[in-house]
């Protein structure tokens, strides 16, 4: 009876839980396996075949990278994606810290958040036509309101040095408010004790905040940093509902130009290695930004 | 906790304390009332400019198309009517619809409408049911290889979308369900690194006594989580939930790929196809912002709804 009793019990040491746990996790494995690992994988494979939309493809080796390497429109769309990123999440950064401060500062109302918010429950694509319609260039009110202003008409989506910034503030205006929420949640994690100190030591509003507010920030501006970022490359849907990439090429993010390459020109093989590409340059992009600002470190400790 | 009160005891005390702290506070930092004037009108500012595209999309959509070319800065809707909503939900005759400028042209509106509601509501119940299960499964129980399955999974957060999506669509195409509300929930149906992620975090929070006592009471894995761990984790789940429906009725990429073709094309496609469709010259704007406003209402009642909890529980999800 013991020796029979023992063995099991050693075995459920080595193995705990796992029987429950495997059928806990198995959906979920499942949808992994199955979207994710798998497609990566073959993602990978698709980059060196000349796989097309109907058939399968075949081997061709680094061809499609040496193409990609050479097309003058693929430097085009990493640069047009670049500048893209360094206005939306510049502008975005920035504003979204000085609303958290300002809401901080001034009121906890939950009315006032929720209003911040709610640009981010709408689509993209609703967000996309709405200022679409507002900076149309004839009859757009933006562009109404600089009439009775006095000054000139802006074509905003038609003005190739002008098109990118345009839909770059105008992702800014959906996402700022829940880029300003996290920071806030972040502010709330810093002790009061910290201003109260400064202010008896007669420290400014300004001083405050570049010496308490924003050092002791950086581990939640990081993380928010990392996760805006890697959503900013992936710009498209404002691109697909509003300028189609033009004008001359001037919005054509690298996004538009895979999804473009893949259901435009069937050539599934060579929107795979950009793809491929893009992973690995998001890759090292989030590895500097860790490494540069010291994530895992708080200097609350 | 003596007379000092820090920015800590506002948070608990919330937005009465903080008016009442008000002058207290000015006269401690010694801050000119200026500023906080200033600060006041910056914020000011920024409501307006967040809430005034919401406000022009319900004055072009109540106007005429053909009014909306004679007066563009109208502040209030021109000649004011239901027509464009009439429009775009198919109420409207032809003949109505050429007078007052809109197209003319018949837009399946209510089906696009249903395959939104079907897709979010599909996508939203099975991913955060599963990942929950998932995230549990990671956050309580011991097997091996859990941590290494568990970074696997974060892996996964860094991806950018379109790398998997690519091959997801052959896969979709493998499987013959290009075209079909099935193909567009699948890749979204079973989990996502983040809800995962989101679950785990609060369910690692959880104290380990209300397991240990169920268990000692002979409760198995699978009860303690459906009858204590899951009532326990309303605040999360709602949360999660309202971020999953949130992304999935805005998704418009993968739609885009899979599910073009009319019986399964949902709201965000059929706006993006009904604008490109419209003329460059005098466009339906009339509709398409009656159009847009239908979109975005589903996501609004929920909002108001469930508001107050999403605002309230937001730092989870962004701090980790």
């Amino acid at each position: 009876m013991t020796s029979t009793a023992a063995a099991p019990r050693r075995r459920v040491r080595r193995w705990g839980d796992l029987p429950v746990a495997a059928v806990f996790i198995a959906p979920a494995a499942l949808g992994f396996l199955a979207f994710y690992l798998v497609p990566a994988l073959r993602g990978i494979w698709f980059s060196l075949t000349d796989q097309n939309l109907v058939g399968s493809g075949t081997f061709i080796g680094t061809a499609n990278y040496q193409e990609m390497f050479a097309d003058p429109l693929f430097w085009n769309a990493l640069r047009v994606t670049a500048w893209y990123v360094v206005i939306n999440i510049g502008v975005q950064t920035v504003l979204a810290v000085g609303i958290a401060v300002l809401m901080h500062r001034l009121t906890r109302s939950a009315l006032v958040r929720g209003i911040i918010l709610l640009p981010y429950l709408v689509a993209n694509v609703v967000v996309a036509l709405v200022w679409f319609w507002m900076m149309d260039y004839s009859t757009g009110f933006i562009n109404v309101a600089l009439d009775w202003v006095g000054l000139d008409r802006v074509a905003f989506f038609g003005n190739e040095a002008l098109a990118i910034p345009t839909i770059a503030l105008i992702n800014v205006w959906r996402y700022v408010g829940y880029t300003a929420l996290l920071v806030f949640a972040g502010l709330q994690t810093i002790p009061g004790q910290l201003y109260e100190a400064a202010a008896l030591d007669g420290a400014s509003e300004p001083r405050m905040f570049w010496s308490i507010t924003l050092p002791l920030l950086r581990p939640v501006l990081a993380l928010v940093l990392v996760i805006t970022v890697v959503g900013s490359f992936q710009i498209f849907d404002t691109v697909a509902v509003t300028t189609e990439g033009g004008p001359i090429d001037s919005t054509r993010v690298i996004y538009y130009y895979i999804y473009q390459q893949a259901f435009e020109r069937f050539d599934l093989g060579y929107a795979s290695a950009m793809s491929v590409f893009l992973l690995v340059a998001l890759a090292v992009v989030a590895y500097f930004q860790l490494k540069i600002m010291r994530s895992n470190q708080s200097d609350l400790a | 906790m003596t007379t000092i009160t820090t920015r800590d005891d506002d948070v608990a005390a919330g937005t009465r304390a903080t008016d009442r702290e008000v002058p207290r506070r000015r006269s401690r930092r010694r801050r000119p009332s200026g500023g906080r004037v200033l600060a006041w009108a910056a914020l000011a500012v920024l409501l307006l400019v967040t809430l005034f595209p919401f406000y022009w999309m319900l004055r072009t959509a109540l106007s005429t198309n053909t009014a909306l070319y004679g007066s563009p800065g109208s502040l209030l809707p021109v000649e004011l009517t239901w027509g464009a909503f009439e429009r775009v939900l198919g109420t409207a005759t032809p003949q109505e619809a050429a007078a007052e400028g809109g197209t003319t042209g018949s837009i399946d509106f209510w089906l696009y409408l249903r395959n939104s509601v079907v897709v979010a509501t599909a996508i939203t119940l099975g991913q955060v049911f599963f990942s929950s299960l998932a995230a549990y499964a990671f956050a309580r129980l011991r097997w091996p290889g859990r941590d290494a399955v568990f970074f696997l999974f974060l892996t996964a957060l860094m991806i950018p979308p379109i790398f998997v999506q690519l091959p997801n669509f052959i896969l979709v195409r493998d499987l013959g369900l290009l075209n079909t509300l099935t193909g567009i929930v699948l890749p979204f149906f079973f989990m996502t690194p983040f809800a995962v992620f989101f679950m785990r975090q609060f369910f690692l929070g959880i104290s380990r006594e209300v397991e240990e006592s169920a268990r000692i009471d002979g409760a198995g894995h699978g009860r303690i989580f459906f009858q204590i761990i899951l009532p326990m984790s309303s605040t999360p789940l709602f949360t999660l939930g309202l971020l999953t429906y949130v992304t999935a009725w805005g998704e418009y990429f993968w739609p885009l790929l899979v599910g073009r073709a009319d019986e399964s094309r949902v709201l965000t496609v059929a706006l993006g196809i009904f604008r490109s469709q419209t003329p460059q010259t005098g466009p339906d704007w009339a509709g398409l912002m009656a159009g847009t406003l239908i979109a975005a209402l589903p996501v609004f009642v929920l909002f108001v709804v469930f508001g107050r909890k999403l605002i309230d529980n937001l730092g989870y999800s962004g701090i980790k």
